[in-house]
């Protein structure tokens, strides 16, 4: 890093210019990028946060896709699932989009309603005719604890305001599955059976034998369409802003090291080794990319806080550490990657252009 | 450490054909000496010095510095000769642009994982040698012709070489700076028992020399008559 130190600060107009673009590429990728888990979080954070390992589905017919929206399993099916040696507990979930309305407000909203036998572990807090409502659903409804609302023309108690469940970009009501819309169920089925079990448990077997499909709850996201279609172009948006900038920060130093080909000849012809010329080409990349990412993610970070303070929960923007530092990771690798590229002018040099007239 | 040249040959690609750059050469250098190496442009001399250096193989030959050939080393090898053994003095552009004069020789030390921080202690003697301390922290741009060309000679020692090869040490210099180079490199030369191979085309500087080879076409051609040469210097050099 002797000669790649004195570089950065000889050449600062330079850096700073590349510098600026890394920052604002990691800038642009971490706000994508809290963007997508925002999102991602309206879309699934009813079943990523549900008490459950597995999530059992009914299998779908030959040629069609697990999804929430087909999936219908019987009372009997439920039974044998909890009775499956290695499953701890088997509680079913029937999940239905509709319309609530706050009966003192007037106010109504789009919601999904999470419905699970009164008493179910999943949502102690249910009764009959007792929700439970997220904090979104509330603020949409307008009601707090020991309010009614109208859920399929039956009025409810809000039992408590808790969490910020959502699914499908809805605000999320836990409800006894008796107030709950049959969301064309046959009455007594579940959506899905929410799944705790021990390691040695053979869901693949049960699956076989009880015609179902178990999924973890990580893959059961898949059955959820919106979140599928929206997760895919934000993600391919990123891998795009990543492409661009491996490519950006690869164009960068191959310029660089060819206009300094004719040096590091003089640092070959005065002896040193390729490792030690690659050693201070890829450091000076590091850090070129390490303090450009740095300043990226702070900034965003900082307009990230900003959004939150000023938008609250209008834009679904997370804020977290995985959010902030993978991109930023990602964007390093990658970098350096493209300034690998470099690399090969480093190594095809020939000290003997540092003696001016023997070429 | 005594330079041996013996019958080197060397060719470069011309076309489908191949241009003999030079042609059964001979040469002795010994410590303490400054030999220069004169001749027209495309005479070989420049190649001689690149040979010497270890930046090219020759076709056929030896370069034995004390009587080790370097002609038979690998890549890796010769950069480490050229790391601890051979100083090289280039022409004046050939400084680092982002370097301080001071950089220039400390990076010499850098690349061969030598302690610091006495480097910099010899770095600044070597400075001091050719009267360059003021200009320590100068970068190239700041710095005159004939600074450039002083501080590309401490470079040169700054690896503590026995061998040093210089390139057209006053092409880009006024006389009179040119002169006070070329009495550098011989005191230096003669304070720190360097065996010294100087390429140079002006034959103005040669009294300087030991001993005076011309190229012609490859071939040595003559050794320097005693008018350029001071008397009892030996230079031995041999054609086929």
């Amino acid at each position: 890093m002797f000669v790649a130190i004195r570089d950065l600060r000889h050449a600062k107009g330079r850096f700073a210019l590349m510098g600026a673009v890394v920052t604002l590429i990691t800038m642009l990728v971490v706000l994508l990028s809290g963007l997508t888990a925002g999102l991602a979080r309206g879309n699934t954070s009813a079943i990523t946060d549900l008490p459950a390992d597995h999530l059992v589905f009914s299998a779908p017919a030959e040629g069609q896709k697990l999804a929430f929206t087909e999936s219908s399993i019987t009372p009997s099916v439920q039974q044998e699932w909890a009775s499956v040696d290695g499953v701890v507990s088997a509680d079913p979930v029937r999940i239905a989009m509709t319309r609530a309305s706050g009966s003192g407000s007037g106010r109504s909203a789009a919601v999904a309603v999470f419905a699970v036998p009164a008493g179910s572990a999943l949502a102690p807090r249910v009764g009959t005719d007792r929700v439970v409502l997220s904090s979104k659903a509330a603020a949409s409804l307008e009601v707090a604890a020991g309010d009614q609302i109208e859920l399929t023309g039956q009025l409810v108690t809000v039992e408590a305001v808790s969490g910020d469940d959502e699914f499908s970009h809805a605000p999320v009501i836990w409800a006894a599955t008796e107030n709950a819309p049959s969301s064309g169920l046959t009455p007594g089925n579940a959506t899905v059976i929410a799944l705790t079990t021990t390691g040695g448990a053979d869901l693949a077997a049960a699956d076989q034998a009880l015609g179902t499909r178990t999924l973890t709850v990580a893959e059961s996201l898949s059955g959820i369409g919106s979140y599928t279609s929206e997760n895919g172009s934000l993600q391919l948006m990123r891998v795009l802003l990543f492409a661009i900038s491996a490519l950006v920060i690869g164009a960068f130093f191959t310029v660089w090291t060819v206009q300094r080909s004719g040096e590091i000849a003089i640092l070959k012809a005065v002896g040193a080794s390729t490792g030690y010329l690659l050693k201070d080409a890829l450091g000076q990349a590091l850090a070129l990319l390490a303090i450009g990412t740095a300043l990226g993610t702070a900034a965003a970070s900082a307009i990230g806080a900003a959004i939150r303070a000023f938008a609250g929960t209008a834009v679904p923007f997370v804020l977290a550490l995985p959010t902030l530092l993978i991109p930023g990771a990602v964007m390093i690798l990658l970098g350096l990657v493209g300034a690998a590229v470099s690399l090969r002018t480093v190594t095809s040099v020939d000290p003997l252009t540092a003696l001016g007239s023997a070429r | 450490m005594t330079l041996h040249i013996d019958d080197l040959t060397l060719t470069y690609p011309d076309g489908e054909q191949r241009l003999t750059a030079l042609d059964h050469v001979s040469l002795t250098a010994e410590p303490g000496t400054l030999t220069a190496i004169v001749g027209p442009s495309g005479s070989g001399k420049s190649s001689l010095l690149a040979v010497a250096a270890t930046l090219i193989t020759p076709d056929s030959g030896r370069v034995l510095l004390n009587g080790r050939d370097l002609a038979q080393l690998s890549r890796t090898e010769t950069a480490t000769v050229r790391r601890e053994e051979i100083g090289i003095v280039f022409q004046t552009s050939n400084l680092l642009a982002s370097l301080t004069a001071l950089d220039q020789l400390l990076v010499i030390a850098h690349i061969a994982g030598r302690d610091m921080d006495a480097a910099r202690i010899q770095a600044m003697d070597l400075l001091g040698a050719v009267g360059l301390v003021p200009q320590a922290d100068k970068r190239p741009s700041q710095l005159s012709g004939g600074q450039r060309q002083r501080v590309t000679i401490a470079r040169g020692l700054m690896n503590q070489p026995s061998l040093l090869l210089v390139d057209e040490p006053t092409s880009a210099l006024d006389r009179p700076r040119g002169e006070a180079v070329l009495d550098l490199l011989r005191e230096l030369t003669t304070d720190r028992n360097l065996t010294t191979v100087m390429v140079t085309h002006d034959h103005e500087h040669l009294a300087t020399a030991d001993a005076v080879i011309e190229l012609t076409d490859g071939r040595i051609a003559t050794l320097a008559d005693g008018d350029a040469v001071e008397p009892g210097v030996v230079a031995i050099a041999s054609t086929r």
